[in-house]
């Protein structure tokens, strides 16, 4: 696997960045939806949700950027990743019309704020399975003629993209629990650590699950990971990977406040190269190359510009912003 | 179920259907993040509690019709994939990095900023809060540059070549690309639109207020600035609606003979319909009224200018008259209406009755949700007005579409009407709510936790009732931001 450091390669990072940064900053939304049934009703709850509140809107953000930036940079890709995982698309977008607009209402309707906080939790729900759906739907290959999707519209349903579907819920869990350990405090982050204990279970079985189901899933991927040399640059990650985990547990049970959550994060992090090394080069598999797909030279070049002068800013500004609503979020402040 | 119906049909009135949502809110967020920042700098400068008050009224409304906007915005961004993919794979080169312009200069802008816009001024202070509500407005300005850019290179595509793939490529100069020829006219046009939206609204709140009490100072200032905003503005939304349409008719011109329902050629002195069936079969407009020559004197500046018809144009590229037609009409009609209303407003003005002409405050709140429709409408003439194109002349809708069975494009048709419905429909009930109740001193922000907002709406007698039992004179520091309050 040689990588050429071309302008496609580029963007090819930058994409994966954006994904990568959605899925860590809204996994761990979506995880506190997943989680927020299991949260008292009344100030627990409200608690859970505040310290999500002003991130939110910002965090989903990324989700335009990975999705409008595969449509800028690898048109192809993009035009055929939607057809092909259409039903899933949708029901993404409608979870999280769900999930956002619920951030608003149950405020505005104390008496309908049960069926509001449902809304949240289906959303998040909905939302994260679809999610990692559509991330399994890609891995086991889609059907291309020419440059459009052959497929029917149901191939995104199998047992195995229910499994990475189910992965990533457990994965934004772990994530919504270990953002709420380092917000809360008392009752609720005792819960919130019994939560994350649970879904870093969860998650490991299931990223184990996937792991493996990937080596019978295409030959070219069991190769990617079994043979020498490839073996060399792949092994490291799922050792580190496995590190991350003792040491998770480990933090979960001294009581760490904060390591959990980056913790966390290093673990999307090296699955996601994990990914990154089952798919590479392409981007649709098994056909698509990232080189087949890529805009012309001038619409990358010109986006590049873009991203080199605003990324700074954007992450300057996020940084920012999480930083005047950083702490816990106290229940005095209602008293 | 649903196999009999044609994809391409139910592909077309998904996406009307989602983007005619979606345009709502951003129409009216558009505008009110202006109106926000203009408060909030009033305040500043004044000292007056009663800025403080109406932008904390007008943040709580704002925070609901942002977040729709928000959730709906998103859809947009994944239906030109899902259903246009043939479209995306085109285009995608030429105006996907201008959508990810917008997403890298507008989106995160708005987005980072407004977090701290809703509940950071106690956390930041007074002058860092402000330069976020000027950005979250400078946000929903950047952003409708960016995507009027695209809707704009769709009707007059500039600066590209072809690839040998069928792609559409950038040429040389990108700004060849961004301001392409109906760009300044359709972005002054559309964000003006989005002012008077917001302005008819405030207005029709306002008037609402007054109406039950002529003597509340809040709605005296909001309807006495929302009456400027029409009675400036309305006249130049006018003016940029008729430049815009000189440009349509010199780089669509049968887009202008749909709208004005002119099938057949006026080589001396077109008429100008006022009303008519269009007749596409016949290609005639029926039981037509319309003043000769006016036409040709508006388009033309001539009054026996020459002005060629659909009779020039082959049948398979001609635009649906019926609803251009219509749709324009409407249009027209509500800006007149809303001319009407800044002249009467002016007149009131001069004589110093303002808030005292019940009809002025009744014509304003029938004209609250005028803005809307007038934007619909005009979305309506220009899209459907660029028919049987998605890039205008080039690439045909019919040949756009993504590959789906009609099966899976009218089930997320329905699911988006369903959801749609219920969700948006019960926000905007919301914003109603809000709307109902006075603002009034002290007013509270965008308040979080298990007391605030309830405390607001319902324990409490009702703010209007007795505004002095309020801590009179609140500041955010004293009164608003609960989630601001939270120990750092």
């Amino acid at each position: 696997m040689s990588v050429n450091v071309d302008l496609t390669t580029v963007w090819a990072f930058i994409i994966a960045f954006a994904v990568f940064a959605y899925v860590v900053m809204d996994g761990f939304d979506l995880g506190i939806g997943v989680l927020f049934p299991t949260f008292a009703p009344g100030r627990e709850r409200d608690q859970a949700m505040n310290s999500i509140a002003p991130f939110w809107d910002g965090n989903e953000t990324w989700l335009v950027l990975g999705g409008g930036g595969l449509f800028a940079a690898f048109p192809l890709a993009y035009a055929i990743i939607m057809p092909a995982t259409y039903p899933l698309i949708i029901a993404m977008l409608l979870g999280l019309v769900f999930r956002g607009v619920a951030f608003e209402f149950r405020w505005r309707d104390p008496a309908h704020r049960p069926l509001w906080d449902v809304a949240f939790t289906g959303g998040s729900l909905v939302a994260a399975m679809s999610q990692g759906m559509i991330l399994g739907a890609l891995l086991q290959g889609v059907a291309v003629e020419g440059r459009s999707y052959a497929g029917s519209w149901w191939d995104w349903l199998t047992p195995y993209t229910l499994l990475t579907g189910l992965g990533t819920v457990a994965g934004y869990a772990l994530l919504g629990a270990t953002w709420l350990i380092w917000r809360l405090e008392g009752k609720p982050q005792a819960h919130a650590f019994r939560l994350a204990r649970i879904a870093l279970i969860g998650t490991a079985a299931l990223m184990g699950a996937v792991s493996l189901y990937n080596l019978g899933l295409r030959s070219e991927y069991a190769e990617r990971w079994l043979s020498a040399p490839e073996i060399w640059f792949a092994a490291p990650v799922p050792i580190a990977t496995g590190l991350v985990f003792i040491g998770l547990w480990r933090a979960l049970s001294t009581r760490k406040e904060s390591a959990p959550f980056f913790l966390s994060l290093a673990l999307f992090l090296f699955g996601m190269a994990g990914l990154g090394v089952t798919i590479w080069p392409n981007v649709v598999p098994p056909g698509i190359t990232i080189w087949d797909a890529a805009a012309p030279e001038r619409s990358q070049v010109f986006m590049l510009v873009g991203v080199a002068i605003t990324m700074p800013l954007i992450i300057a500004y996020t940084g920012w912003a999480y930083w005047v609503f950083r702490g816990k979020v106290g229940e005095e402040s209602y008293h | 179920m649903f196999d009999g119906l044609d994809p391409l049909v139910l592909a077309r009135i998904q996406f009307a259907f989602t983007v005619s949502f979606h345009f709502i809110f951003p129409a009216f967020s558009i505008g009110l993040a202006s109106y926000l920042a203009v408060l909030e700098g009033l305040w500043l400068r004044t000292g007056k509690d009663l800025y403080l008050d109406l932008f904390k009224y007008w943040l709580k409304i704002f925070a609901i019709a942002f977040a729709m906007g928000v959730v709906s915005g998103i859809v947009m961004s994944y239906q030109f994939g899902t259903n246009w993919s043939v479209f995306s794979d085109l285009a995608g080169p030429v105006i996907g990095p201008l959508m990810a312009y917008e997403v890298l200069t507008a989106f995160f802008l708005e987005a980072g900023f407004l977090g701290v816009m809703l509940f950071g001024m106690k956390r930041v202070g007074k002058k860092l809060h402000y330069a976020a509500t000027l950005m979250v407005a400078v946000g929903t300005f950047i952003s409708a540059f960016w995507i009027l850019s695209v809707n704009s290179w769709m009707h007059t595509p500039a600066g590209f070549e072809m690839g040998a793939n069928g792609q559409y490529l950038p040429g040389d100069s990108w700004l060849e690309i961004i301001f392409n020829p109906s760009f300044p006219y359709r972005l002054v046009h559309t964000v003006i639109a989005a002012y008077l939206t917001t302005a008819f609204v405030v207005g029709a709140v306002g008037a609402w207020h007054l109406l039950r009490d002529r003597t509340n100072a809040h709605a005296r200032k909001m309807f006495s600035m929302a009456m400027w905003m029409a009675a400036l503005v309305a006249p130049v939304q006018i003016f940029a609606g008729d430049m815009h349409g000189l440009n349509t008719l010199e780089h669509q011109p049968q887009k202008v003979m749909a709208m004005e329902g002119h099938y057949e050629s006026h080589p001396d002195g077109a008429p100008l319909y006022l009303f008519g069936i269009p007749n596409d079969e016949e290609q005639r407009l029926d039981y037509a009224i319309g003043i000769p020559k006016l036409s040709s004197l508006i388009l033309g500046h001539s009054l026996n200018a020459p002005l060629a018809g659909l009779d020039t144009i082959p049948d398979d590229e001609q635009p649906p008259v019926t609803v251009v037609f219509w749709s324009f009409r409407l249009m027209v009609t509500i800006g007149m209406l809303m001319l009407g209303v800044g002249a009467w407003s002016l007149l009131a003005r001069w004589r110093g009755k303002l808030y005292d002409w019940r009809g002025l405050h009744r014509a304003a709140l029938v004209m609250g949700p005028s803005g809307f429709i007038a934007v619909i409408a005009g979305w309506v003439t220009t899209e459907v007005g660029r028919q049987p194109f998605t890039i205008y002349g080039l690439l045909r809708t019919a040949d756009s579409v993504s590959p789906l069975g009609a099966p899976a494009v009218a089930t997320s048709l329905v699911a988006f009407i369903l959801v749609y419905f219920a969700v948006f429909g019960t926000g905007t009930w919301y914003l109603l709510k809000l709307m109902g109740h006075s603002p009034h001193l002290g007013e509270t922000g965008v308040t979080r936790g298990d007391k605030g907002p309830i405390r607001t709406a319902g324990i409490t007698p009702g703010p209007t009732q007795d505004p002095t039992q309020r801590n009179p004179g609140g500041t955010l520091a004293r009164q608003g931001d609960r989630q601001g309050e939270q120990p750092a």
